[in-house]
C-alpha cells in the first residue's frame, strides 16, 4: 500500500469540483467565496504534489507558486469581503441571485 | 512513499478534507459552514505536511485558518440574517453536473497521464530554499505582491469605510 | 580499552538518567533489539513524550492557580487564599473539584455544536504549542525545521476558536468580547512575528533547537542582542494571554466576561486552564528563544537541561503575575493605537537593523568577540532611542506634573490641599 502522485491528485480534483459546486450553486455572498477558497487550496494541493513527485531542475517552483497563490487569495478574500458589505449597505441584500442589474 | 505512517496520515487527512469539504456544500447553517471551512484548511495543510512542505503547511494554517476565516466570519456577522442558510441558488442543478464533469475530466486526466515521477526523497528544508527563490528568480513577484497587498488593503478600507467620512482625507 | 575511572563512569551513568529524553533513547533502543516493528519505537516515544507534556501543564496550573493569588494578594497587601488546607496550599484542587462537579448549563438558544467544541478549540492550540519545545537536549516531541513559524500559525487559530466560543453563547456581550478579543489577537500577532523575526534573523534558522544552540555556542542571550523584540514580545504575550492589564475582553467590570459568559462548571474550567497555558507557552517561548533555553552557559551538563529551563519559566512567568498585581487595565481604543502606532513601527525599524547588523557581521567578517558586544550596545541604544524618540513623537512624552485642580471645585471656590487660598 503506497501513496503516490495520482492519489494527490484525486483529492485535488475532488475538492476542485466540490469547490466549483459551492461557488456557482450558493446563493449568498460569501458561500460562493468559500468556494472559491476551496478551489484555490485544491489548486495549491496539486503544485505542490507536483513539486513533490515529478522530475525538475528546481523543485521548489511548485511552493514558491503556491506561496503567490496564498498571498493573492488572501488579498482577494479581504477586498471580496469589503465589497459583500458594500453590497449589504447598497441593496439590502447580499444574494447573488439579486443581483442582476446588468440583466436585459 | 510507503511507509506505513504516510499512508495512514493521508488517508486520515483526505477523509478529513473531502468530508469537511462536503460539509461546507452541504450544511445548512453558515457559521457551521465557515468551522467546516477552517477544517478543511488544516486537512490540507496536514497533506502539505506529508507532502514534506513544510513552510507552506505552517503558511497555509497561519495565512488560512488563522486570518482568512476571520475575514469571513467577520462579513457574515456583517451581512443579514435571513441568508445565513447556506441554500442553493437556481443553478444548482446545472452546477452539479458541471462539477461532477470537472472531477471526472481531472481525474481521467490524472490517472491516465505518465508523469515523469522522480526517484528523490522528501525535501530536508524547504524554508531556506524558497526564500532564496523569492529573491533571486522571483524577485519581481515578491515585489509586485507586496504592492498588491498594499492595494487590496487600502481598498478594503476605502470600500468599506462609513458614509460621512469622505471629508475626513 | 582503557580502565574508566570512577567519576567517568559516574558522568556516564548520571548522563543517562538526568535526561528523561536518553532513557527515552535507550527504552526505543530496547524496543528496536526486542525485533518490533519500526514505527514501536516512535510510538512510544511520541506517547511518553505527550502523556509527560499533559501531566506537567496540568500540574504546573494547579501549582500557579496557589501561587498567583498568593504572590498578587502579598502585591495588594493581603493574604490570599489560606483556607483550604495548610495555607491554603488545597485551594487549586478545591477550584478544580467545583469546576468539576459544577452543572456545564448550555444556554437555550445557543449554538450546540459550537458551543460544545469552542473550549476544546481553544485548548487544543495551547497544548499543541509545547510539542515544539525543546525541554532539555533530547526532550523534544518534534523538532520542525520551521519551528517559529509553527508557534505563530498554532497561536493563529486561538481567534477562529474565540470566535466561536463567543458567537455560540447567542449573547450580545459575549459576541461583543469575542470581537475586541479577536481584533486584540490579530492586531499583536503581526507584533508576535515581528520580534521573532529578529531572533530568527541572527541565528539563520527557524529550529527552535537550532536556537538554543546557537546561545550556547556564541556564549550570549539573545535577551542582550534584542531588547526591543523581548519587550514587544511579553506586551504582545500579555495580550494573547487575555491577561491584565490587557483583559478588556474579560474583565468583570466591563463586559462580564467576555466571550466565555455564558459558560460555567468545566466548559469554564477549560477556558481557565487554557488562559494559564497560554501563559505558559508564551513564557515557554520567550526561555527558549531570548534566555537560552535548556542552557546555562555550560551548567547543563551537571543540572539537568529541563530543572534549568522550569526554573527560567517560572521565574519569567512571574513578570506576568507582577503585571497583572500592578499596572491598571488598558482600554481596548488605547490598546489598539498602542500596538499599530507605537510598536509596529519599532519592532518594524528592529527587524531592519538586525538584517544590517547581520550584514556587516558576515561582510566585515567580524569575529563573534568584536561583533556581539557591538551588537548588544547598538541594539540596546536603538531601545532606548526608539522608545523615547517615538513616544515623544506622538507626542506622549511628559507626564503633566504639576496637578490641575478639577474645573468645579475652582468654581466653586475651595480650597485643593497644598495650594495657596484664591483671592475672592
Amino acid at each position: 500500500m503506497s501513496v503516490d502522485l495520482e492519489h494527490y491528485l484525486i483529492v485535488g480534483a475532488i475538492l476542485f469540483a466540490l469547490g466549483m459546486y459551492v461557488a456557482l450553486a450558493k446563493r449568498n455572498f460569501v458561500s460562493v467565496l468559500m468556494g472559491i477558497e476551496l478551489m484555490f487550496n485544491a489548486v495549491n494541493l496539486t503544485f505542490v504534489s507536483f513539486s513533490r513527485f515529478v522530475e525538475s531542475d528546481s523543485p521548489l517552483d511548485g511552493h514558491v507558486f503556491v506561496i503567490f497563490v496564498i498571498t493573492v487569495a488572501a488579498a482577494e478574500a479581504a477586498v471580496a469581503l469589503g465589497l459583500a458589505v458594500l453590497l449589504y449597505r447598497v441593496h439590502g441584500t447580499i444574494s447573488v441571485d439579486e443581483m442582476d442589474a446588468l440583466k436585459g | 512513499m510507503e511507509d506505513t505512517g504516510t499512508v495512514l496520515a493521508f488517508w486520515l487527512l483526505t477523509i478529513v478534507t473531502i468530508g469537511s469539504a462536503l460539509g461546507v456544500a452541504f450544511v445548512r447553517n453558515l457559521i457551521h459552514a465557515v468551522v467546516f471551512l477552517v477544517v478543511s484548511f488544516m486537512g490540507v495543510a496536514g497533506l502539505y505536511i506529508t507532502l514534506s512542505a513544510d513552510f507552506v503547511a505552517v503558511a497555509q494554517i497561519l495565512i488560512y485558518a488563522g486570518a482568512i476565516s476571520v475575514l469571513m466570519v467577520f462579513a457574515i456577522v456583517l451581512t443579514p440574517q435571513d441568508e445565513r442558510k447556506n441554500a442553493e441558488g437556481f443553478l444548482r442543478l446545472p452546477a452539479l453536473a458541471l462539477a461532477m464533469l470537472v472531477a471526472a475530466t481531472l481525474i481521467f486526466v490524472a490517472v491516465d497521464n505518465g508523469w515523469a515521477i522522480a526517484d528523490r526523497p522528501g525535501f530536508e528544508e524547504t524554508a531556506s530554499l524558497i526564500g532564496e527563490s523569492l529573491l533571486d528568480k522571483y524577485v519581481l513577484p515578491f515585489e509586485i505582491a507586496s504592492v498588491l497587498l498594499l492595494v487590496a488593503m487600502l481598498g478594503a478600507i476605502v470600500l468599506v469605510r462609513p458614509e460621512g467620512a469622505e471629508d475626513d482625507e | 580499552m582503557p580502565v574508566l575511572s570512577r567519576a567517568e563512569v559516574f558522568l556516564d551513568a548520571w548522563y543517562d538518567l538526568r535526561d528523561i529524553g536518553n532513557a527515552v533513547g535507550e527504552l526505543q533502543q530496547q524496543i528496536i533489539d526486542w525485533g518490533a516493528p519500526d514505527w514501536v519505537p516512535y510510538v512510544v516515544a511520541s506517547l511518553i513524550g505527550v502523556v509527560s507534556i499533559l501531566l506537567w501543564t496540568i500540574l504546573s496550573v494547579l501549582a500557579f492557580i496557589w501561587i498567583e493569588r498568593r504572590v498578587v494578594g502579598l502585591m495588594q497587601n493581603r493574604i490570599g487564599p489560606n483556607r483550604v488546607g495548610a495555607a491554603g496550599l488545597l485551594q487549586p484542587v478545591a477550584d478544580a473539584l467545583k469546576l468539576l462537579f459544577k452543572e456545564a448549563i448550555t444556554t437555550t438558544n445557543a449554538d450546540r455544536w459550537l458551543f460544545w467544541i469552542a473550549p476544546i478549540a481553544i485548548f487544543i492550540p495551547t497544548i499543541v504549542v509545547f510539542a515544539v519545545i525543546p525541554f532539555g537536549e533530547e526532550m523534544l516531541l518534534a523538532d520542525l525545521n520551521v519551528g517559529v513559524l509553527f508557534l505563530i500559525a498554532i497561536a493563529s487559530i486561538n481567534t477562529m476558536a474565540v470566535f466561536m466560543a463567543g458567537w455560540s453563547s447567542n449573547n450580545k456581550y459575549a459576541l461583543l468580547g469575542s470581537m475586541r478579543t479577536i481584533a486584540m489577537l490579530i492586531s499583536y500577532e503581526i507584533i508576535q512575528v515581528l520580534a521573532l523575526l529578529g531572533a530568527v534573523l541572527f541565528v539563520g534558522s527557524m529550529q527552535l533547537t537550532a536556537i538554543v544552540q546557537w546561545q550556547l555556542d556564541y556564549d550570549v542571550w539573545l535577551i542582550a542582542l534584542q531588547p526591543v523584540a523581548v519587550v514587544a514580545y511579553i506586551i504582545s504575550g500579555a495580550v494573547e494571554m487575555n491577561r491584565s492589564p490587557m483583559d478588556i475582553a474579560e474583565a468583570e467590570s466591563e463586559i462580564v466576561a467576555g466571550y466565555h459568559t455564558e459558560y460555567g462548571g468545566i466548559k469554564f474550567g477549560f477556558f481557565y486552564q487554557a488562559e494559564y497555558l497560554a501563559g505558559f507557552a508564551i513564557t515557554a517561548v520567550i526561555v527558549t528563544l531570548y534566555m537560552g533555553g535548556y542552557t546555562l552557559f555550560g551548567l547543563e551538563q551537571w543540572i539537568p537541561g529541563w530543572l534549568i529551563f522550569l526554573g527560567k519559566l517560572y521565574t519569567t512567568f512571574f513578570i506576568f503575575i507582577w503585571f497583572r498585581g500592578t499596572l491598571p487595565r488598558l482600554r481596548i481604543d488605547q490598546l489598539m493605537a498602542f500596538a499599530w502606532k507605537f510598536l509596529l513601527p519599532i519592532v518594524l525599524v528592529n527587524v531592519v537593523l538586525v538584517g544590517g547588523e547581520m550584514l556587516l557581521w558576515q561582510e566585515a567578517d567580524l569575529s563573534s568577540q568584536v561583533a556581539i558586544p557591538l551588537f548588544v550596545a547598538v541594539n540596546l541604544a536603538y531601545a532606548v532611542a526608539a522608545v523615547a524618540g517615538w513616544a515623544v513623537m506622538l507626542g506622549h512624552a511628559a507626564p503633566e506634573r504639576t496637578a490641575h485642580r478639577a474645573i468645579l471645585t475652582r468654581e466653586v471656590g475651595s480650597i485643593h490641599f497644598g495650594e495657596a487660598a484664591p483671592n475672592v
